[in-house]
């Protein structure tokens, strides 16, 4: 194809795009809209998949509270216990004034709030490592039935809670994105039916004079095409601001160390930039061979 | 230049348009094709122009057999055919400089040949100083001749030229002759379906009349033959 072709094709696409304005803002907010499902979709998942990824690979310790009233031979006693359980390589013992400073230190400029406090309300804990993550979660089983132990804090069940839901999320998800794109694909085929019918006579001249299938052909597969990029684009763009909003309010309400399990706006983006474009353009052209081939004989 | 050879034609199983279509048409001639509507003239140039496939024969163009053409080569075929409408079919937005100049666009023909080649046609239907005008501000006649000069631009072989005198006054109609005409004499082929009695007996070409589907005359001088 010569240059000056292409110029001529994205000119009669652009003026396609323009002379059915009404119906090109329709077509793509219909992209913009499924591809911002998506965009949720995806954050949510990806993002509770990277927590679910690094609570695992925490998973290798976990925390046992003790009960309050215990002496500190009793406290021993219980870490003795614990030491025998198989699969146990060593523990740690960590003083509820340990917990409280840690905890200062995790809060950095809110830490301290902390100091107001009257009593301190963090138990004793040991922190128990195992030899090997896949026998802990046999172990938290006896642990948790030797007396004394208040609690055993670990993250298998979030974790699996996470997982779960960030399946369910996905089946939702996948349904909702595959009615919202059959919807896009529909209304772009009926903006670029405008164009055709506003453009009828030219395609019969066209016709009788030679112009080949192609050459008739890729205008309007070039307005679908527009039609889907500015539609990506603009989720992008939405995608960005919403999601770094809302990364900021979680950042700024809750603790850091929460926060930091949340991906930055940045890897977001750099995640689903290609895949809205490719969506974006796809369902473009979908739309706009569907109208083709269903209005436009060549 | 063109050969139809047993040439039929049926829509679905009950309508046959055209049955047994033998005709040889050389290059350089200029021929009517009469008869009354709907005896096959329309799908007679419908094949013509590959907008229809025959269902039985051959049809050859330039010697070679065309009839199963694929639908991806047809393009090319159309290139060497100019077409002529009796609505003349101008795009109203563009000027009649641009109505001539899109037939070559749409081929791809460079920048310089669109700016000898569309003066050059213009001139030779008489309408140079109307260039600029736009389709509206033309009469019929000067309309249909636009519509000649976009036909010839490719330098076709062959014009196709359909009722071309349908919508025009006796007068104007001559003067669309005369270029058509003008046209042959340069040596291109000209077939052209009529209803225009009076033309077709003046000039004295080659006449072939279709009716009920078949060819039942093919006169070297012809005349029309109808009282309609």
């Amino acid at each position: 194809m010569k240059i000056k072709t292409l110029g001529y094709m994205i000119k009669q696409g652009m003026i396609g795009l323009w002379r059915n304005r009404g119906m090109s803002v329709a077509s793509i907010s219909s992209v913009t809209s499924a591809l911002l499902i998506l965009g949720i979709i995806i954050t949510l998942v990806l993002n509770m998949n990277n927590i679910a990824l690094l609570g695992q690979s925490q998973f290798d310790n976990i925390q046992v509270y003790l009960e309050d009233e215990l002496t500190e031979n009793e406290i021993e006693e219980v870490g003795t216990e614990i030491e025998k359980v198989s699969g146990v390589s060593h523990i740690e013992f960590e003083s509820r004034e340990d917990a409280l400073q840690t905890m200062k230190e995790n809060w950095g400029d809110q830490g301290y709030l902390l100091d107001t406090l009257e009593n301190n309300p963090l138990p004793n804990s040991y922190i128990v490592y195992f030899e090997d993550i896949q026998m802990s979660l046999g172990a938290v089983e006896i642990i948790e039935e030797i007396s004394g132990v208040d609690e055993v804090k670990y993250y298998q069940e979030i974790i699996d809670n996470l997982v779960s839901i960030a399946d369910f999320i996905q089946l939702i998800g996948f349904f909702l994105i595959l009615i919202l794109g059959f919807i896009a694909i529909f209304i772009i085929s009926n903006t670029i039916k405008l164009t055709l019918n506003a453009r009828r006579q030219e395609i019969n001249i066209m016709k009788y004079v030679g112009a080949t299938n192609w050459f008739i052909r890729w205008p309007f597969i070039l307005e679908g095409v527009f039609l889907g990029l500015i539609g990506s684009l603009i989720a992008l763009v939405v995608v960005y601001f919403g999601y770094d909003y809302a990364y900021n309010f979680i950042y700024s309400r809750f603790y850091t160390l929460f926060a930091e399990y949340i991906l930055s706006v940045d890897v977001m983006i750099d995640e689903i930039r290609w895949i809205f474009v490719t969506l974006g353009i796809g369902v473009g052209v979908l739309g706009s061979l569907m109208s083709i081939r269903k209005h436009l004989r060549v | 230049m063109i050969e139809f050879q047993n040439i039929g034609k049926s829509y679905g199983k009950d309508v046959v348009a055209l049955i047994e279509i033998n005709v040889r048409i050389d290059k350089g001639e200029f021929v009517f094709v009469v008869g009354p509507s709907g005896a096959g003239k329309s799908t007679f140039i419908k094949l013509l122009l590959h907008e229809e496939r025959a269902t039985e024969g051959k049809i050859f163009m330039n010697n070679e057999e065309i009839t199963h053409v694929s639908s991806r080569k047809i393009p090319l075929l159309r290139r060497s055919i100019g077409v002529i409408f009796q609505d003349f079919r101008l795009l109203p937005n563009k000027t009649v400089y641009e109505n001539v100049a899109f037939a070559m666009e749409i081929v791809e023909a460079k920048k310089r040949e669109i700016r000898r080649q569309v003066p050059m046609v213009l001139g030779l239907v008489g309408l140079s100083d109307k260039a600029k005008k736009y389709p509206r501000e033309l009469s019929g006649g000067e309309m249909q001749r636009v519509s000649i000069a976009r036909s010839i631009v490719n330098n076709p072989s062959l014009v196709i030229a359909d009722e071309p005198t349908g919508n025009l006054d006796p007068d104007t109609a001559w003067e669309i002759m005369r270029v058509l005409q003008h046209i042959n004499q340069r040596g291109t082929t000209v077939i052209m379906a009529t209803h225009a009695k009076d033309i077709v007996d003046v000039m004295k070409k080659r006449v072939i009349a279709i009716e009920k589907g078949r060819i039942i005359r093919d006169d070297r001088k012809g005349v029309y033959g109808y009282e309609d």
